[in-house]
């Protein structure tokens, strides 16, 4: 149900966009007043994410991690699953973000028969990382429409990515990764009950999303071409608060307002969807938070302000008293 | 309102805002992102082998069926409807060197104004010898 509810969101975006690439005016709502939009949602929506969850206080931390914790000098602490230091975490939190470590613990638990097996599954931490280091290097490969000069690492990233010289334009190796790992991760939750039970639109229409990026940029790219000179003039504009002429405008293909509109549909669905966890992994509890309950007090932060009476402070109001029953105290005086 | 960890939180959103912001700034920074493309068509020759929309979008296509063709193939001589095409009379050869540059003889004017405005590394010139505007 929830992969036919995406299958009708997308629908109606991609007809909307359809539309806006025929429809002058529409074009023109499209490409000068959605792309500011977007990008206002994106940036406020992630910054007010973030401090909300900046806000929820960390009363302790988790213990429970994948490895030994700091313990006696002849027992080995696993530095990097359970660290106690300041640089044991942040290694931990860059294998996390860099390579998804915790995914690549990732179980897979069928029916063999009639036993249960759990058995090692690699795939999916295979084709996440596949894609998220994909799309990343896609992101940063578009800064050649997005500035003008154009950042030196940008012909780095093609040189490395069309490596093999294979077709003309040359295909891109993440161009095929991107499109193989999203596949993978949409096909899982159909064809996977276990994975489809828990599968909701908003697991599906984000998937559907970045396919139709993807797929739209492959076409441009490969087969219907567009006046991509027009699609750098038209994004530095918006990307400079430059005026776009109408002139310019019509030069832009219907496929390239697809791809556009579909990019402007991602930066705006992206501060209030799951796709948060771009910036929710940075706060990850079990992974960025050193497990030194033992060296350091960690003070619950809503503890309520109660006043205290110390041990100390009641032995010496006390002390008499207690000397005179015969219990020991630990000053004499 | 209290904010956990607030300095490395902010200092997170800082690092967000600085990477999704890169392009606009690097835009504002440069006079150069108001530059446009300047090709100089040839003046003397009005016709290409194909329409204009057609080599704005496609010439790399083109060029590299040409190649095929002349490589592989040993076909040398661009057919349109079984007739050989001529330029001044003479046949035309599928040959960036000796069909293409013959008009097209400034690469800095022509090719290079979109290839570097969009960072396209075409390797045309890994075998082909870049005419330096006198080529004729």
């Amino acid at each position: 149900m929830g992969l036919g509810i995406s299958f009708i969101y997308f629908a109606i975006i991609l007809f909307l966009a359809w539309i806006a690439g025929v429809l002058p005016f529409l074009k023109v709502f499209f490409t000068t007043v959605i792309p500011y939009v977007a990008l206002v949602v994106f940036i406020v929506g992630v910054i007010a994410r973030i401090i909300r969850w900046g806000r929820s206080p960390v009363p302790f931390r988790i213990t429970t991690t994948c490895g030994q914790e700091k313990s006696l000098p002849w027992i080995r602490q696993n530095k990097l699953d359970n660290p106690s230091s300041w640089l044991g975490t942040l290694g931990r939190m860059l294998l996390e973000i860099l390579f998804f470590r915790s995914l690549f613990r990732n179980t897979q638990a069928e029916f063999r028969g009639d036993r249960l097996v759990y058995s090692v599954d690699k795939w999916l931490w295979f084709f996440s990382l596949a894609f998220h280091w994909s799309f990343l290097i896609i992101f940063l490969r578009h800064f050649r429409f997005f500035t003008e000069p154009i950042p030196s690492f940008v012909t780095f990233l093609q040189n490395i990515d069309g490596f093999f010289q294979v077709g003309l334009p040359i295909i891109y190796i993440t161009n095929i990764l991107i499109v193989a790992g999203l596949l993978y991760l949409f096909l899982r939750r159909i064809f996977d009950s276990k994975v489809r039970i828990v599968s909701l639109p908003s697991d599906y229409f984000p998937l559907l999303l970045i396919l139709g990026i993807a797929a739209t940029g492959i076409l441009m790219r490969y087969f219907f071409k567009t006046d991509l000179v027009a699609v750098k003039e038209f994004t530095v504009a918006i990307l400079s608060f430059q005026s776009v002429s109408g002139d310019l405008i019509n030069k832009l293909s219907p496929l390239f307002v697809i791809h556009f509109t579909f990019v402007c549909t991602l930066l705006i669905y992206f501060p209030m969807s799951k796709l948060m966890h771009l910036g929710g992994v940075f706060l990850s509890p079990t992974r960025n938070l050193a497990n030194n309950n033992r060296m350091k007090r960690h003070i619950n932060p809503w503890n309520y302000d109660v006043p205290v009476h110390t041990y100390e402070e009641y032995e010496d109001e006390f002390r008499d008293k207690m000397k005179a029953a015969g219990i020991p105290v630990e000053k004499e005086v | 309102m209290k904010l956990y960890d607030g300095w490395k939180i902010i200092l997170g959103l800082i690092v967000f805002f600085a990477f999704f912001s890169l392009p606009v700034w690097i835009n504002l920074s440069s006079a150069q992102s108001r530059v446009k493309p300047q090709l100089e068509y040839p003046k003397d020759s009005k016709q290409c082998v194909e329409n204009k929309d057609y080599m704005n979008h496609y010439h790399m296509n083109l060029l590299n069926f040409w190649r095929d063709s002349v490589v592989r193939m040993n076909y040398r001589y661009v057919v349109r409807n079984g007739v050989v095409l001529t330029h001044n009379g003479k046949p035309l050869e599928m040959s960036l060197t000796l069909a293409c540059l013959k008009c097209h003889n400034n690469k800095q004017k022509f090719c290079d104004q979109c290839h570097n405005y969009l960072d396209v590394k075409p390797y045309c010139w890994d075998c082909h010898i870049e005419p330096k505007g006198g080529l004729k």
